[in-house]
């Protein structure tokens, strides 16, 4: 089930949004990358524009030989290949656990696939959870349920927006060493925004500067 | 315990408010999404003109169907030499009556469904491969859910207790136009109707109560229930 290929990302985008304007470039590759830079920088706004849900004005984002954006392609979001697990989970509220997994799963074309709905709740140990209602999970269950639906849609790039912001400091840790599994076992380039120093200390390989 | 006659009444009033509260429900559906989404040039008279008959007399309503639809109105004309139609005097100009009274109350109990809906779990469904079309059906359709029910149901109750707007634009017409308000109206025009005014009233009476019980009910099943079955 890992991941495995070399992935160089390449990611030049800006985009105005009100009076302020939001520009990124940085080249990267496999493991995870924290995108670093002042609060009110536009990380979360980047992770948009890889994910395609927000068009940059110019620039482009290359993922391995794959071009998502340029002056003449823009793919949707559907088509994009990138994981995205929100800092809110932002899972179905009326599907349960196991339909909200296999949502992305059963979209994708079997050949992008590269983990099963068992090995996904194996790996993140939410076996038990499968029959449940997102709204009597834990934050932390959230969560692993947000990463597991990210992970079974197949993609070739995670993007995490400060997933551990709205845990408490024993989730914090738990959720970490999924993170780096995800990272070291699957293989899977991730780009992660945080604000909290120590988090981009234990988790990046490398980190992209954001902002001017 | 009921006539024949009275069975008849019955009978009219809930095909008429049914085909009203059915052909009524994808445009209302549409006219809630655009409100409830979309911020462009000429929103705010949409919005007016959809609120309309919920103000308007409904005398003035049926009044404006009269002239439209009759057999010199622009939509009468076209009926009449596209279809070969007329929905003047007829059960079919009745439904339609019904079915613009109806309109404002279904848009706006959908509307306010839509808006409830989270938007970034549209965004989140693209990212996980659904296109534009699969993130509506499976994620914002379903969550609008009990709008929807709420609306058919209050649309249905509202279109059974038309009055105004039908018996102006279709008259009162026994077995064609003649629903559970007209026919109650007539009963009270004849000495001796008085026991028909009383069951006929009593069966609206508990037809409308009945329709507020289960709209209230879905709504609190469909909001309360992803409360309540998260144990």
């Amino acid at each position: 089930m890992a991941k495995g290929s070399v992935v160089a990302i390449d990611i030049d985008v800006s985009r105005r949004l009100g009076d302020r304007v939001i520009a990124a470039h940085f080249t990267t590759g496999p493991g995870l990358t924290a995108l670093f830079g002042p609060s009110g920088a536009g990380k979360t706004s980047i992770l948009n524009m890889v994910a395609g849900l927000l068009r940059p004005d110019r620039g482009h984002i290359r993922i391995g030989e794959r071009t998502l954006f340029d002056g003449a392609t823009n793919l949707p979001p559907e088509a994009r290949r990138v994981g995205y697990v929100f800092q809110d989970g932002r899972l179905f509220p009326h599907r349960r656990v196991r339909a909200n997994l296999l949502y992305g799963h059963d979209l994708a074309p079997p050949a992008n696939r590269w983990m099963s709905l068992d090995e996904a709740a194996r790996f993140l140990g939410i076996d038990h959870l499968l029959g449940r209602w997102p709204q009597s999970l834990s934050g932390g269950e959230a969560q692993r349920v947000a990463i597991g639906r990210a992970l079974l849609a197949g993609p070739e790039i995670l993007l995490m927006d400060e997933p551990l912001s709205s845990l408490d400091a024993a989730r914090r840790g738990d959720i970490m060493a999924v993170i780096e599994r995800i990272r070291d076992e699957l293989k899977l380039p991730i780009l992660y925004v945080s604000h909290d120093r120590a988090e981009v200390d234990r988790l990046a390989t490398q980190i992209a500067e954001i902002g001017e | 315990m009921l006539s024949p006659e009275e069975w008849g009444i019955v009978a009219l009033s809930l095909k008429v408010g049914g085909v009203a509260v059915l052909a009524t429900l994808p445009v209302a559906f549409g006219l809630a999404w655009i409100l409830a989404r979309y911020r462009f040039p000429g929103r705010v008279v949409l919005d007016a003109l959809v609120h309309l008959p919920l103000v308007l007399p409904p005398v003035v309503t049926g009044w404006l169907l009269l002239i439209a639809f009759g057999p010199l109105g622009p939509a009468g004309r076209w009926l009449e030499s596209w279809f070969g139609m007329t929905l003047m005097f007829r059960w079919t100009g009745a439904a339609l009556a019904a079915a613009i009274m109806a309109l404002p109350l279904m848009v706006r109990a959908m509307r306010l469904s839509i808006e409830g809906i989270d938007r970034r779990l549209e965004g989140a469904a693209r990212t996980l491969g659904a296109g534009r079309w699969h993130a509506f059906r499976t994620i914002s359709l379903p969550l609008a859910l009990p709008g929807v029910l709420a609306a058919l149901v209050l649309g249905f109750a509202r279109s059974i207790g038309e009055f105004g707007a039908t018996i102006t634009f279709v008259s009162n017409i026994p077995g064609e136009t003649r629903t559970l308000p007209l026919a109650i109206y007539s009963a009270l025009q004849v000495p001796g109707g008085e026991a028909m005014v009383t069951r006929l009233a009593l069966l609206s009476v508990a037809l409308s109560l009945g329709a507020l019980v289960l709209s209230e009910w879905l709504v609190r099943r469909t909001h309360g229930e992803r409360q309540r079955r998260g144990d």
